[in-house]
């Protein structure tokens, strides 16, 4: 081969966790200006490799070169000057900061001794036009949707001029307008010379956006290719090693008794403003609705007020015929709700808490986990636990590492788990398949519709319109707070969707 | 498909005025007023209240400053009472031994900047549980103050009043808050700098994100042990101050267990100041006040066992903080050793 261009090279890198090889003699190139694509199974290591060139782990071997020489990375400051910039499959924000606070922290701009928040407000709105991110500079990051937090994550690598650029499942929580924004703005920023390196589980997007491919699997690179050497089938099987299903099989609906009404439901979120108006549905046994919108049309509010995380201001929600009484998730566990969140951190799991602590969390207080007098029952906990990690293909070392330590795809997983393994009536998903890799979702699609056909109602909340479509017996579609229509699935087509999402009006039939 | 967007109506901002500073400005309006009737019957009283609302204030302020500067970059101090011992203790010493008043108040900030020290050690460093850790600080210094505590030791006195040209002479106000020692001076303008630092320059940024979201900061160059160091040592050498002002300031003397529980009173005057250090100067001015008052009331002709009426302030300030003050929010990384892998 001749003497490439590199803007980075990874040479023959291992990292070791206690239990875990990570990264097992990993080597890697990015060229300057392309879009290198890392793909791999959850747990593959990818966000690990990723986090030991930005400097936030230390390798156990293996070098680094930048512009083809040698570079010591000791911390993230040193990726930073370097120019690499991360942006984390975790948000890395400080909730109760603005927007601008967050963009400037680490590299504050000052005046005299003061912050310059005014100057910082003018960069980032500057940054944010020429990329066509539109952000409030003002805004309070944990007041705001996640896809608009995602932006403030991508505007924060870009303020910090980064020229290589780590996006660690940036689409995870995009909608596909937003994704192909987010394309256009990678893109237009390869055209400048930065060069990216591009983790996903979207085999699509794979195929659309990069240069060259990588497939990771059990800490090691597997192969290398290139969108217009292989397609979607391959890649999965490359992936996962062997077939994947990428379409949902499933029977027609035979939908039952109602399980779960909504009625005249209105919800004020933050200052006031109404983010939920008069939402009324319902969800019958056996049956699966569809709820498709775009990011932060309210769809976060309307899950947390029916799973019990959140007051509302009008309506009722009538669970198998009796009104629940509001914000008391104990109530509606013991009722047979379960609820997958969005956010798994907030929501989800105890992230210090092992994970036979995580699968008991709704019912650690009953029979067979409570144990006699004050005792909890260890066994029961752990074999339940052993139990749900192989059925539900969890990669861990073990039922007693904390939460923190799985890689994201494999703490879904365990939500997933917890959830379906307790006695439903209904189920309210929220984005079910976030950030799970290709096997992963062809089999927690293959339980919901097992769910629905054992007669559990299902909601299932997604930005995906493809994952709407396979799974949704009926969709209802979510914009500005409203649903604006509810279609037989049948009757749906993806361009038809995509317009309802955007807010064009349904005509009157 | 213009005519179905409805523009939302937010919540008018009086009524957001109202809920963010209503209580603040009840309880002021109340202590005016009491203030305003009290010198309107005898106005000597009123100013002898006054000054002492600020004398009792000031090692509370100081206390609750050490403690928000901690546990704003994540790290809970509870050892704030032994840190101010210490420093009031050896203050006390080199006074004794120099003579030299600016050189003791020097030597209890620097005894409260170790004992910081050592308490970051024990908490970010050894990732000790912080709680046990401000323990053994406040234990550590009453064992070291009671063992060498020598009967008997006297002082070349202590700091004294600057008057502040004519503003001491203003009528009711005048005695109290501009004819006052040098350590309560440097409180007001220590109250404002934290302030600052806190909320309007880099390093407080910084260090508010540590104790909130260390791994964000972690991702982006931030040096979270440093900060979490660097606050901690701070803070101990502000409660230093605080033992410096009860030795060499107020008392002139030191005495066992002299701080008298105020480094903990100081951690409730920063949880009703909101982890803010106005706040905090607000909630430990009014617990002076309250104290101030229940002196006075003592002197008074009324029939109340006097150990109620020795109550008053605390009872007082529970009612009106709890009843008013909104929730405090308590930054999210409070109390949790940052692991970096
Ligand atoms: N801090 C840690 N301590 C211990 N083990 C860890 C830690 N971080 C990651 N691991 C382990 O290392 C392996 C690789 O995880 P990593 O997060 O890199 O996977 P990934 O490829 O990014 O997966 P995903 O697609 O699900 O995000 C996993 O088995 C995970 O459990
Ligand atoms: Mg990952």
């Amino acid at each position: 081969m001749t003497e490439e261009n590199l803007a980075l090279e990874i040479r023959h890198v291992t990292k070791r966790f206690p239990g875990v090889l990570a990264n097992d003699d990993v080597s890697f190139t990015l060229r300057k200006g392309e879009i290198h694509a890392l793909l791999g199974e959850n747990g593959a290591g990818k966000t690990t490799l990723m986090n030991v060139v930005y400097g936030l782990y230390t390798q156990d071997e293996g070098e680094f070169l930048i512009d083809n020489n040698v570079v010591e990375i000791n911390g993230p400051s040193d990726a930073i000057n370097y120019g690499i910039g991360m942006v984390h499959q975790h948000f890395m924000l400080v909730p109760v900061f603005s927007v601008t606070e967050n963009m400037i922290l680490g590299s504050e701009v000052t005046k005299g001794t003061s912050l310059d928040l005014r100057r910082a407000r003018r960069e980032i709105l500057e940054i944010s036009e020429a990329h066509g991110l539109e952000v409030d500079p003002d805004a309070i990051v944990e007041n705001i949707p996640v896809g608009v937090q995602q932006r403030v994550e991508i505007l924060k690598a870009l303020y910090r001029k980064a020229n290589i650029l780590v996006l660690d499942e940036p689409t995870a929580v995009l909608t596909p307008q937003e994704a192909e924004d987010l394309f256009r703005v990678m893109r237009a920023l390869t055209e400048k010379g930065v060069s990216i390196i591009f983790i996903t589980h979207k085999l699509k997007e794979v195929l659309n956006v990069a240069d060259r491919i990588t497939v990771m699997r059990r800490g090691k690179v597997v192969g290398h290719t290139s969108p217009h050497e292989t397609d979607q089938k391959g890649l999965a099987a490359m992936m996962v090693g062997r077939e994947v299903l990428l379409e949902v099989k499933k029977a027609p609906a035979k939908p039952g008794d109602v399980v779960l009404e909504v009625a005249n439901l209105t919800i004020e979120g933050e200052r006031g403003l109404e983010v939920v108006k008069d939402i009324s549905f319902e969800v019958r046994a056996g049956e699966i609705l569809g709820i498709a919108g775009v990011q932060g049309n309210g769809q976060t509010e309307l899950v947390e007020a029916i799973t019990g995380l959140r007051s509302i201001d009008a309506g009722e929600i009538v669970l198998m015929g009796k009104k629940v009484p509001f914000e008391n998730p104990r109530y509606l566990v013991e009722n047979g709700m379960g609820h997958v969140p969005e956010d798994r951190h907030k929501h989800g799991l105890v992230l210090p808490y092992n994970l036979a602590d995580n699968f008991v969390l709704c019912t650690y207080y009953q029979k067979p986990f409570a144990g006699q007098m004050l005792m909890r029952n260890h066994q029961a906990v752990f074999e339940n636990a052993v139990g749900l990690i192989k059925r539900f293909d969890v990669r861990a070392p073990g039922a007693d590492v904390p939460a923190s330590t799985l890689s994201g795809g494999n703490q879904q997983k365990v939500i997933v788990g917890r959830e379906f393994s307790r006695p439903l009536k209904v189920l309210v998903a929220n984005q079910p398949t976030r950030g799970l890799d290709v096997g992963s979702i062809e089999y927690i699609h293959k339980e919901i519709v097992k769910m629905r056909d054992e007669g559990v109602g299902v909601v299932v909340i997604s930005a995906e319109i493809d994952e709407i479509l396979s799974l949704a017996d009926r969709i209802a579609i979510m914009y500005r707070g409203k649903i604006v229509t509810t279609v037989d699935a049948k009757d749906a087509t993806r361009e038809q969707l995509g317009l309802w999402m955007a807010g064009v009006q349904p005509e009157a039939a | 498909m213009q005519n179905t967007i409805s523009l939302p109506t937010p919540v008018s901002p009086i009524k957001h005025f109202i809920k963010k500073w209503g209580a603040t400005i009840f309880v002021t309006l109340t202590v005016i007023v009491i203030t305003i009737w009290q010198y309107s019957v005898d106005g000597r009283v009123t100013e002898a209240v006054l000054a002492s609302t600020i004398r009792q204030s000031t090692p509370l302020v100081l206390g609750a400053l050490c403690g928000l500067l901690g546990e704003r970059s994540g790290v809970i101090n509870i050892g704030i009472e032994g840190q101010m011992l210490l420093g009031a203790f050896v203050g006390f010493l080199v006074n004794v031994w120099t003579g030299n008043l600016l050189v003791a108040v020097f030597a209890a900030i620097f005894t409260g900047a170790i004992m910081g020290l050592l308490l970051a050690y024990m908490s970010v460093h050894l990732k000790m549980d912080q709680i046990i850790g401000g323990t053994v600080i406040t234990t550590l210094a009453f064992g070291l103050t009671g063992y060498f505590y020598q009967v008997g030791l006297t002082t070349e006195g202590k700091l004294l009043p600057i008057p502040l040209g004519p503003l001491a002479d203003i009528p009711l106000i005048g005695r109290a808050v501009f004819n006052n020692p040098p350590i309560t001076y440097a409180t007001f303008v220590l109250v404002i700098l934290v302030h600052y630092v806190l909320f309007y320059t880099k390093w407080g940024l910084r260090t508010r994100a540590v104790g909130e979201h260390p791994r964000a900061a972690d991702t982006l160059g931030v040096d979270v042990y440093k900060v979490r160091y660097i606050n901690v040592i701070a803070g101990g050498a502000i409660a230093g101050l605080a033992g410096g002002f009860l030795t060499l300031e107020a008392v002139g003397s030191f005495e066992r267990a002299m701080t008298n529980g105020r480094g903990f009173v100081a951690l409730a005057v920063m949880l009703f100041g909101k982890y803010t250090p106005l706040g905090a100067w607000g909630a430990a001015l009014l617990f002076g006040f309250a104290n101030a008052m229940q002196t006075q009331l003592q002197f008074a002709d009324i029939q109340v066992a006097h150990q109620f009426i020795g109550m008053l302030p605390y009872v007082l300030t529970i009612v009106i903080l709890s009843g008013f003050v909104g929730r405090t929010r308590v930054p999210a990384a409070d109390g949790v050793p940052y692991e970096k892998e």
